[in-house]
């Protein structure tokens, strides 16, 4: 792991564990959300048969950086009749859920801030974390629009929180852990061995989990989506009802923070959907650097698949957001409990079953 | 049961459905016009700006009064006899100073109807139409070549020669009525 290997050269266990946890920030999820917000902008466009932004820098690549550079600068606003400690906080409390989940996210078989053995269930709790956020949020703004939003969102996250739970048990259940990097390390070789095509199991049963992994993954995923606020479930933050649902009352930069938890955590559902059905950091066919015997190439290339596939994974995402219009809050309650939940309970039974064999 | 199931399968398959459709104009040529770069080509009888080639303009003043806003101002001055105006490009001969040829744009209904009625031709619809102007009075557009000076001057010159022949009309009356006092004073 990294940051055993900088305590060793710093010969300090803390600074080595904050230079860990601020390479995922600084190097990654900083980009990664200005990167992902023009890439919204740009797929939502081209779906729209529109160009996009197109004005900023070569192709509006610096068009986000220039946004970011405008909340910035913007007036920080707190409107008189807000409660002002939590208003203040609440934009860090969404962020910290969703960074603290960055955490136990093996980026590389060498790269992962912590390789606790409880992985996947330290995610799901600690991202469920930004409700909490949220609800201050909606609340302290002391607007009606934004504790609707904030209402909405916390019923929803709440119900979508089980289906998901209930795909990731029913996975975990022939995984036999919860350490993400094991997971990853299990998928090893070709692609054929991700759990999404039953994993690296022999004979009948490989063939037999294919179709309940492929339903726990669509499962994990539509929760998934709802448990982010995006569209099809993001009655939230409804701007045609809601004004921006509970962040409504944020300006500057903390409106900029709620936007990066946002996209933070897009990218945390993704890297756990990688993670448990897309092999995680494995390449799905062999390394460049085995081939080449190159050692240092494959923590590198690693990193590279990781990405490839959780960035697939949010642009399909940002897909499902410009094709699907926004649910009613009856009907996602009805997607949730009625659909949802009932199948992911099957295939947990049919799952377990399996597994048995 | 089977409705629960025949949902499942409809919204599973609808939701395919919807992103095969986005999938694909993903992929699309854009309809975005990049406006001040490109623009679209616009119809050959678009009507916007107005122009006056004031070089053909004869003064005849039916612009003017086919104008239904009353956008268009017309002020001549008779050419005195010497006064060479030209031609315009049809043939016409000019006999009018035109001192004052002003279009108020901003009152412009674009109706097209002075371009009909001119005999030589000379007002017509460009296809300008950017020329939004920060002033109202810009938007008051002056045709006439002639500068105010040299206006005044049409204006005296025209002036002058119509006191003179009033002068002279007057110097002839009084000789006639000379002529017939002393006729008259001849017979008496």
């Amino acid at each position: 792991m990294i940051s055993d290997q900088l305590a060793e050269i710093l010969g300090n266990k803390i600074i080595a564990y904050l230079i860990t946890a601020a390479i995922p920030l600084f190097l990654f999820l900083v980009p990664y959300a200005l990167y992902a917000v023009y890439a919204e902008r740009k797929v939502s466009a081209f779906m729209q048969d529109r160009i996009g932004p197109n004005r900023v820098g070569p192709k509006g690549l610096l068009q986000t950086i220039a946004d970011i550079l405008k909340l910035i600068q913007k007036e920080d606003i707190i409107p008189k009749s807000a409660d002002k400690p939590i208003f203040v906080m609440a934009p860090y409390v969404v962020f910290m859920g969703t960074f603290a989940a960055f955490a136990a996210i093996p980026f590389s078989s060498v790269f992962i801030g912590s390789n606790i053995n409880l992985g996947v269930f330290y995610i799901m709790a600690v991202s469920s974390f930004s409700v909490i956020g949220i609800l201050m949020a909606g609340w302290a703004g002391n607007n009606k629009y934004s504790l609707y939003g904030a209402m909405r969102s916390v019923a929803q996250i709440v119900s979508y929180e089980v289906p998901a739970l209930l795909a990731i048990v029913s996975a975990v259940m022939v995984i036999g852990t919860l350490n993400l990097n094991e997971i990853s390390e299990m998928q090893t070789a070709r692609f054929w061995n991700w759990w999404i095509f039953g994993g690296p199991l022999q004979g009948i049963q490989k063939f037999l989990l294919i179709v309940p992994m492929l339903v726990a993954f669509v499962i994990f995923f539509v929760a998934s989506l709802a448990e982010v606020n995006r569209t099809p479930f993001d009655i939230p933050e409804a701007e045609s009802e809601l004004v921006a649902g509970f962040h409504t009352e944020y300006t500057g930069m903390k409106f900029a923070i709620f936007f990066l938890a946002e996209y933070g955590n897009m990218f945390v559902v993704s890297a756990i959907s990688t993670a448990i059905f897309f092999g995680g950091w494995q390449s799905p066919f062999g390394y460049l650097g085995n081939s080449f015997s190159i050692p240092l190439l494959v923590p590198i290339e690693q990193v590279f698949w990781f990405l490839f596939k959780s960035l697939s994974l949010v642009l399909v995402q940002m897909w499902l957001r410009w094709t699907l219009p926004r649910l009613r809050v009856d009907q996602l309650m009805a997607v949730c409990w009625k659909y949802l939940t009932p199948y992911a309970f099957v295939n947990l039974v049919l799952i377990g079953i399996i597994s048995l064999i | 049961m089977k409705e629960y199931l025949k949902n499942t399968w409809l919204g599973i398959y609808t939701i395919l459905v919807g992103m095969r459709v986005t999938l694909r104009h993903l992929f699309k040529p854009k309809v975005t016009i990049q406006y001040p770069d490109e623009r679209l080509e616009l119809p050959e009888r678009a009507r916007n700006r107005l122009y006056v080639n004031i070089d053909d303009c004869i003064g005849c003043d039916q612009c003017a009064r086919a104008c239904p806003v009353d956008c268009i101002e017309i002020e001549t001055v008779k050419a005195v006899p010497g006064e060479d105006l030209g031609v315009t490009s049809n043939g016409k001969r000019k006999a009018l100073w035109v001192t004052k040829f002003d279009i108020d744009i901003a009152k412009c209904c674009y109706c097209s109807l002075c371009v009909w009625p001119c005999p030589t031709e000379c007002i017509w619809m460009t296809d300008v139409y950017e020329y939004s102007e920060y002033n109202r009075e810009n938007l008051i557009y002056h045709f006439s070549n002639l500068s105010p000076e040299e206006a005044e001057q049409k204006k005296l010159n025209y002036q002058k020669f119509e006191d003179e022949k009033a002068r002279q009309k007057a110097f002839a009356q009084q000789a006639s009525a000379q002529q017939v006092n002393k006729e008259s004073g001849t017979q008496n």
